[in-house]
């Protein structure tokens, strides 16, 4: 058992547990926030995408302990009513299915965006495949990624 | 228009009530509509009566369906409104669909699979809401005083043009809940359709992208409790004994137990199908805690013997054999080769096929394997259960809620009344979560602890615990003549543990002399549907075999399926042929020109065509792609589909691109393969799913268009893809293949 602190969508959080606990489980089981899905656990799906310092990372194994004093941002802080141009693109180009893995796409994606605000083909290609969407929506997400970069421009 | 009845026999399919708070409720049957006038003859079942489908206009004007069927990610909460929508001639944005609580006292059937939802909603949705239409509109006349054949309605009000009054359906409802239910109601023609065959986004769109709570997974309740299961690591071994003297001491661990899914003997329905009866649960208060513990069990295993036991599947009971032994993918693949080279049973014979086999200037012979799949859903297995000795309540994504409700009723030995399944989202389906052992599991543990669950499988437990699409073979044989007619056709196939054959299927109908047979291999291995069950493999493979014919031949593969087709459709072979020859051209002949096959392709691009008819929808795909050493580099697929009328545009077209993906993806990458009875993947990181780099780079998506009621999407477009794309890797690099998946892994 061990304290940490650190924040998550800029609110402060205190948790007492575990060190080695993915962050993935912290949020979900203890902080109640879902968004956040479980796809494998094994950093092999992007379900569990989110944002630590701003940076894309698996949260499945992303123990507690490595994330002391840093800031997570998760899908519940991008927007809380979906305003955030990459949650408008995927709402405008209708890309879910069974829309389970699009927390993960979408977290990813953003953090595409801001290392390549004009992304090519290739580089959503590559930037993205770490994401698996079993409903095969792969084409919708690049347009609504191509769609999130003209609006942020 | 199309006049359908309301009522038979006196009887009425359609029931109004007013709401308490005001406002009106329609009560309907989803299999009920679609008799047509004048035909007051026919028998209709008794359960027709029944109501399962309620359309309320709330005061405000706020208009919901409650629908029993739930949502896999076929987009039905946006297409079901739609279609009411249309006929009541409602402002869409005011349209809601509630997932209505499983009751079954009101509430029968509820299948989310082969394709059926919208098949089933079509007439009867249309039919509630043309005859909510015509009682705000006699509301309306009573009110102002006029004729109701001067009322029109738009856009979710009534009008009466000559005296300038209007008036929304909310202020109406109350009325024309007091309204006679109109014996016989007209409904729209395909050309006055306004919101059906337009793009409507998906209702729960917003929801999806900001991370609410909307899935099985994320289902949370005061006092719950995590619990995990520990399955035996291979198919034939059960369980010989726990040791959980470590676990149990582990923090926030409140419970470790054997328990029995079902009680042996008992009766099960074929959707109870389970590969592990007894397993071993961990309980505690977070899903971390729990999954340690679970590492820290010490279990042994012993051999499974042999089990019989009769499972019902609908009206039919069937006895299901499940071997004893571990077992191999080599060992399967043996035991195709000599079952497929015995006598099997022959399930189709037109003609003489054995004279003219043994009269044939060339006969073609090819044999084709795929392996077993697992599902895959990305929202692995889990199910919310709270179960005590006055009622059981449970919640999470299942398919077959209704028939899953008796299973637990016979299991808990609680009348169904006191049982309440609440459907989630899901997190997808492809048939996995037609079987819903999970479901039973989380009740059975609940009840042992005495508190609400969350049972919650890795993807381990969901990847190793069974249910997978069966191992498959097919060997055909083409015959011809000296001057290279086809003059024979022989298909036999089988697999592990089933057949994958549809005997009456194309080419069956268009060859004079056909011979279909089949054989299949008893195995422990457990399955069940899987995307468009057997088609996903033997259309691919036909479509595959059909190619070589025709190169055979030397005529173009489009040209020579048409003139197959023309003759089943002019002069066609035996009985049964259960597809219609002009729409399987239909598609054909449109693919064909949208994708510009006639022009040759630059120096580098395959190309490959195929089409299959299957859940009654026709798609046609073509496939072109360059290769990128042994990688096929999909650079664009253009499909041709006709399911009816199509309801929502963009849902559709959606649901066509991702069966294509996951097609392509398939037949790429996928298998699931066995040592000593364990299964050899168990997650992401061995188990190969298509990913963004390896999609299509293009996908178009074009519909037939058509006046016929609608079919279902969710599978059709799916097996065809695999034929095409074998076909086009053929053509880009000279190489068949015939054994899936085509690449031969990793990443
Ligand atoms: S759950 Fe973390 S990558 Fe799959
Ligand atoms: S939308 Fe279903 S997994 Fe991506």
């Amino acid at each position: 058992m061990a304290q940490i602190s650190f924040s998550v969508n800029g609110k402060k959080q205190i948790v007492d547990t575990d060190p080695a606990t993915p962050l993935l489980w912290i949020l979900r089981d203890h902080l109640n926030l879902v968004g956040t899905k479980f796809g494998c656990g094994v950093a092999s799906c992007g379900a569990c995408t989110i944002h630590l310092d701003g940076k894309a990372m698996r949260a499945c194994v992303l123990p507690l302990s490595a994330i002391a004093d840093k800031e997570v941002t998760t899908i519940e802080g991008l927007s809380e009513d979906g305003s955030h141009p990459v949650q408008q693109a995927w709402v405008d180009v209708d890309v879910a299915q069974c829309g389970y893995c699009q927390a993960g796409q979408i977290m990813s994606a953003t953090a595409l965006l801001k290392q390549y605000p004009n992304p090519t083909d290739a580089q959503i290609e590559r930037g993205m495949s770490g994401n698996i969407c079993r409903c095969g929506t792969y084409l919708r997400i690049k347009e609504a990624i191509k769609r999130a970069s003209e609006n942020m421009k | 228009m199309h006049i359908i009845k309301t009522e038979i026999n006196r009887r009425s399919f359609i029931k109004s009530t007013a709401l308490a708070g005001g406002g009106m409720m329609l009560g309907f049957n989803w299999m009920a509509a679609g008799i047509p006038a004048g035909n007051t003859t026919v028998n209709v079942p008794d359960e027709w009566f029944e109501f399962n489908g309620f359309l309320k206009i709330s005061p405000s004007g706020q208009i919901t369906i409650q629908s029993p069927n739930p949502e896999i990610g076929q987009n039905i909460k946006t297409s079901m409104p739609m279609i009411v929508a249309d006929e009541l001639d409602a402002d869409w944005t005011r349209v809601i669909v509630e997932q209505a609580p499983l009751n079954t006292e009101i509430f029968k059937r509820q299948l989310a699979g082969g394709s059926q939802s919208i098949r089933q909603g079509w007439q009867s949705l249309r039919m509630a809401g043309a005859t909510a239409r015509e009682m705000l509109k006699s509301a309306a006349a009573e009110k102002w005083n006029v004729p109701v054949t001067e009322i029109t309605t738009q856009n979710s009000m009534v009008f009466h043009q000559k005296s300038n009054q209007s008036a929304d359906y909310g202020t109406l409802a109350s009325i024309a809940a007091q309204q006679e239910v109109p014996t016989e109601i007209s409904l729209k023609t395909p050309s006055s359709f306004h919101i059906i065959g337009t793009s409507k986004a998906n209702v729960d769109g917003r929801k999806i992208v900001t991370g609410q709570p909307l899935f099985g997974l994320d289902y949370q309740k005061e006092g719950m409790l995590i619990a995990m299961i520990a399955h035996p690591p291979a198919f034939g071994l059960k369980l010989k004994s726990v040791d959980d003297q470590e676990a149990r001491k582990m923090p926030g661990i409140t419970d470790i137990f054997i328990f029995d899914t079902y009680i042996p003997g008992t009766s099960k329905s074929a959707f109870d199908n389970t590969s592990f009866n007894q397993q071993v649960a961990i309980v505690g208060r977070s899903t971390w805690e729990v999954l340690q513990a679970k590492q820290a069990l010490l279990l042994e295993w012993a051999p499974q013997d042999e089990i019989i036991e009769k499972r019902t599947l609908f009206d039919r009971t069937i006895e299901v054999i499940t071997p004893s032994g571990l077992e191999n993918t080599s060992q399967h693949q043996q035991w195709m080769d000599e079952t497929a080279q015995k006598e099997c049973k022959v399930v189709r014979k037109d003609g003489d096929p054995d004279t003219v086999f043994s009269n044939a200037a060339f006969i073609l012979e090819r044999s084709y394997e795929a392996p077993f799949l697992p599902h895959n859903t990305l929202e692995p297995m889990n199910f919310f259960a709270h179960v005590t000795d006055e009622k059981s309540e449970l919640a999470g994504p299942i398919q077959t809620p209704e028939i899953m409700e008796k299973s637990l009723s016979e299991r808990l030995g609680m009348p169904l009344e006191k049982i309440d399944i609440q459907m989630t989202r899901m997190g997808g389906g492809f048939g996995r979560r037609l079987y819903g052992h999970f479901l039973v599991e989380a009740a059975v543990i609940s009840q042992k602890v005495k508190a609400p669950v969350k049972l919650i499988y890795t993807r381990e437990d969901d990847m190793t615990s069974g249910i997978y699409r069966p191992m498959y073979r097919a060997t055909y044989r083409a015959a011809f003549d000296s001057s290279k007619n086809l003059t024979g056709f022989h298909v036999k196939a089988g697999g592990v543990p089933e057949s994958p054959l549809s005997a009456n299927r194309f080419p069956a109908g268009a060859i004079d002399h056909y011979l279909a047979e089949e054989w299949s291999v008893p195995s422990n291995i457990s399955v069940g549907a899987w995307r468009a069950p057997r088609s996903n493999f033997i259309a691919g493979v036909e479509q595959s075999f059909l190619d070589e014919v025709a190169e055979y031949m030397g005529v173009d593969p489009i040209e020579f399926r048409l003139e197959l087709l023309e003759k089943a459709k002019r002069a066609p072979v035996g009985k049964d042929n259960d597809y219609d020859p002009d729409r399987y051209a239909g598609v054909l002949k449109l693919v064909r020109e949208k994708a510009d096959w006639t022009k040759p392709t630059d120096k580098e691009t395959g190309r490959g065509v195929a089409a299959y008819f299957c859940h009654n929808s026709y798609v046609a795909q073509i496939v072109e792609l360059k290769m990128n050493d042994e990688m096929p580099v999909v650079t664009k697929v253009t499909a041709a589909v006709d399911c009816g009328i199509v309801i929502n545009k963009t849902g559709a077209i959606n649901m066509t691109e991702g069966a294509i993906v996951d097609g392509i993806g398939h037949s790429l990458f996928g298998r699931q393969t066995f040592s000593d009875g364990s299964p050899e993947h168990s997650n992401f990181n061995t188990y190969r799913l298509i990913r963004h780099r390896e999609a299509p780079k293009e996908i178009q998506v074009h519909f037939v268009e058509s006046s016929l009621d609608p079919t279902g999407l969710g599978e059709p477009p799916y097996p065809p893809v695999i034929g095409a794309l074998a076909n086009a890797m053929y053509n880009a690099t000279g190489k068949r293949h015939y054994n899936q998946p085509f690449l031969n892994q990793p990443s």
